[in-house]
């Protein structure tokens, strides 16, 4: 009986947990959907953001997000390169170097939101910028998108660096020609990780890249990003709710697009090896 | 296995004079530079907050209960006990939940709905921050209110991050009950042991130290977490004396005063955000630590 019981409790607990999920997204799809238009999305804010639209909040994101990607891919790669591949094993520098960015990944937001004010925003004097925003989002990006790209680079089948060396290549030109390519997909789909993360982010971005909701006209303007417009609506501004929703719809979307991007690429990689192997 | 067979045997083989020099040196530089990354961080935060340390020094937070920063009372104590009962409150609350969604779906479950339990384990984890406390302040706070006002309270902090940690300890007591080795399970069904015997007496103690690890990590984001419970919290400094009274958070307190803070009033914001830095390394040690003790015991 007492069986019965147990089975019951673990079904009902998941069906609440299922449920209250439908709930959370039934709201943000119902509250989302009447206010968000084409217009929503290709026009000015105006009454601080109660009516007109979202435009140069999608630009001011998009570009902190290219400032973050260009970079914070070259370095990554460069690092998750010199790990996978140079690094003597077993030696201190590399796993050193492992704990440290496993430590990094771990900081809160909001403590690197205080590390980009003062180092990027006041210390190299770039101010409230989409220039220090992208730094720093970056700089939360880089631990994550290093440790995957180096898995990926870990995974690719041996045989192939031993075809290389038969071959004479120097090491440069394998990793060059034959490891990248063949784990791009993976390096790729730890990237997009990396970018929905970062699209997701307010709180590192509010003292770096600032609140100004106009279209920003150079990489040294301040910017307001899609995640720092729902916070100021919801909370600053009286009667913003339903522009907060229509934002938080796009936001969700475009977050769900890039992880289902990146899960696409790494089946298909995967799949890729499966049928190799 | 795989790791250690592509190690030294497969490695490529690097000229040591020639481009292979040259681009390994340039490598190890950019490695060393991104190493460097965390020494920045902490370097920086203890250099803005040092005239906190060198005028006054943290009896100055620890001795007081005002948080008057333009008169320089400066007592951090009420917020610090306001994020660690909110960390409490939301870890008691997600514990049981998402160990329960763990068993269901690697006991109960079949494999639809196994399947989509994990996808909107995927889901909710990657709602951002922003939309959590948006929905916890329009739906949430509402009904709080209608209980008892003001609604924004710590009770709404605490199931907003419950929430938001329910994934973390899901996924990874999911991922230590799929660790278990199989003849463990064999042993317990051939004794003839209920379900529930095999879940809660063979299943979960084998499985221990991967979902105390997981707990950990999701006590350190939720202690981490800013902008939900900024939103839904209320922001009132004072001691957590009521699951309904409004609490301000250490993490809401930086969120909300670094814009106009100066002088002492932003180094102890910066400091406060050290404190932070501190206990969130602790936490992810001793979760590495706890992962570790169950990698050695399934070997």
């Amino acid at each position: 009986m007492s069986d019965r019981i147990f089975s019951f409790v673990i079904w009902m607990s998941a069906a609440f947990v299922g449920a209250v999920f439908l709930w959370i997204l039934g709201d943000i799809l119902l509250k989302g959907i009447p206010h968000l238009s084409l217009s929503f999305l290709l026009e000015q804010p105006e009454d601080a953001g109660r009516s007109g639209g979202i435009f140069p909040v999608i630009v001011s994101t998009a570009l902190i997000l290219m400032v973050a990607v260009a970079v914070s891919v070259p370095f990554g790669l460069g690092v998750a390169v010199w790990l996978a591949e140079f690094s003597q094993t077993g030696r201190k520098a590399a796993s050193s170097t492992r704990l440290t960015l496993d430590v990094l990944a771990g900081v809160p937001s909001i403590v690197y939101g205080l590390f980009g004010n003062a180092f990027f925003s006041i210390f190299l004097g770039l101010g409230f910028s989409i220039f220090s925003g992208g730094l720093t989002l970056a700089c939360m990006i880089l631990p994550v998108f290093i440790r995957t790209a180096e898995a990926g680079l870990s995974a690719v089948n041996h045989s192939w660096r031993e075809g290389a060396s038969a071959l004479g290549m120097n090491k440069t030109s394998a990793i060059w020609h034959i490891l990248l390519p063949s784990a791009a997909p993976a390096i790729v789909a730890g990237l997009i990780l990396g970018i929905g993360r970062a699209t997701a982010e307010t709180a590192a971005l509010i003292f770096t890249s600032g609140y100004v909701d106009r279209m920003p006209g150079s990489l040294m303007d301040s910017g307001r990003a899609l995640a720092v417009h729902i916070y100021d609506l919801s909370m600053n501004v009286t009667g913003g709710d339903s522009a907060a929703y229509a934002s938080a719809l796009t936001l969700i979307a475009v977050i769900i697009t890039f992880n289902m991007m990146a899960q696409a690429m790494t089946d298909q990689w995967l799949g890729k090896k499966v049928q190799r192997a | 296995m795989i790791l250690s067979k592509h190690s030294f045997l497969s490695r490529l083989k690097a000229n040591r004079h020639g481009t292979d020099g040259i681009v390994s040196a340039f490598l190890s530089v950019l490695a060393g530079l991104s190493a460097l990354l965390l020494f920045l961080v902490v370097l920086f935060l203890v250099r803005e907050s040092w005239p906190v340390f060198s005028r006054g020094g943290w009896h100055m937070f620890l001795s007081g209960q005002d948080w008057y920063p333009l008169e320089g009372k400066f007592g951090l104590v009420p917020m610090v006990f306001a994020s660690l009962a909110m960390m409490t409150g939301s870890v008691i609350l997600a514990v049981p939940f998402g160990l329960a969604g763990a068993i269901f779906v690697r006991f109960y479950a079949p494999p639809v709905l196994a399947r989509a339990y994990k996808i909107v384990m995927a889901l909710l984890a990657g709602i951002p921050s922003v939309v959590f406390g948006l929905w916890g302040l329009t739906i949430l706070v509402p009904m709080i209110a209608h209980i008892q006002p003001p609604g924004s309270s710590l009770l709404a902090a605490i199931l907003i991050l419950a929430l938001m940690i329910l994934p973390t300890v899901a996924l990874t007591s999911l991922a230590a009950l799929d660790a278990i080795p199989r003849n463990i399970l064999d042993g317990a069904q051939a004794l003839a042991m209920s379900r529930k015997g095999q879940i809660l007496f063979v299943a979960i103690p084998a499985a221990r130290a991967g979902i105390i690890g997981g707990i950990l990590l999701a006590m350190a984001r939720a202690l981490g977490e800013t902008m939900a419970v900024l939103m839904v919290a209320g922001n009132v400094v004072q001691n957590p004396d009521s699951l309904f009274a409004p609490v301000r958070a250490l993490t809401a307190n930086i969120a909300l005063e670094m814009a106009y803070a100066t002088d002492l009033h932003r180094a102890s914001l910066f400091a406060s955000g050290l404190f932070l830095t501190g206990v969130v390394f602790l936490l992810s040690w001793l979760a590495f630590q706890a992962s570790e003790r169950a990698r050695y015991r399934s070997l």
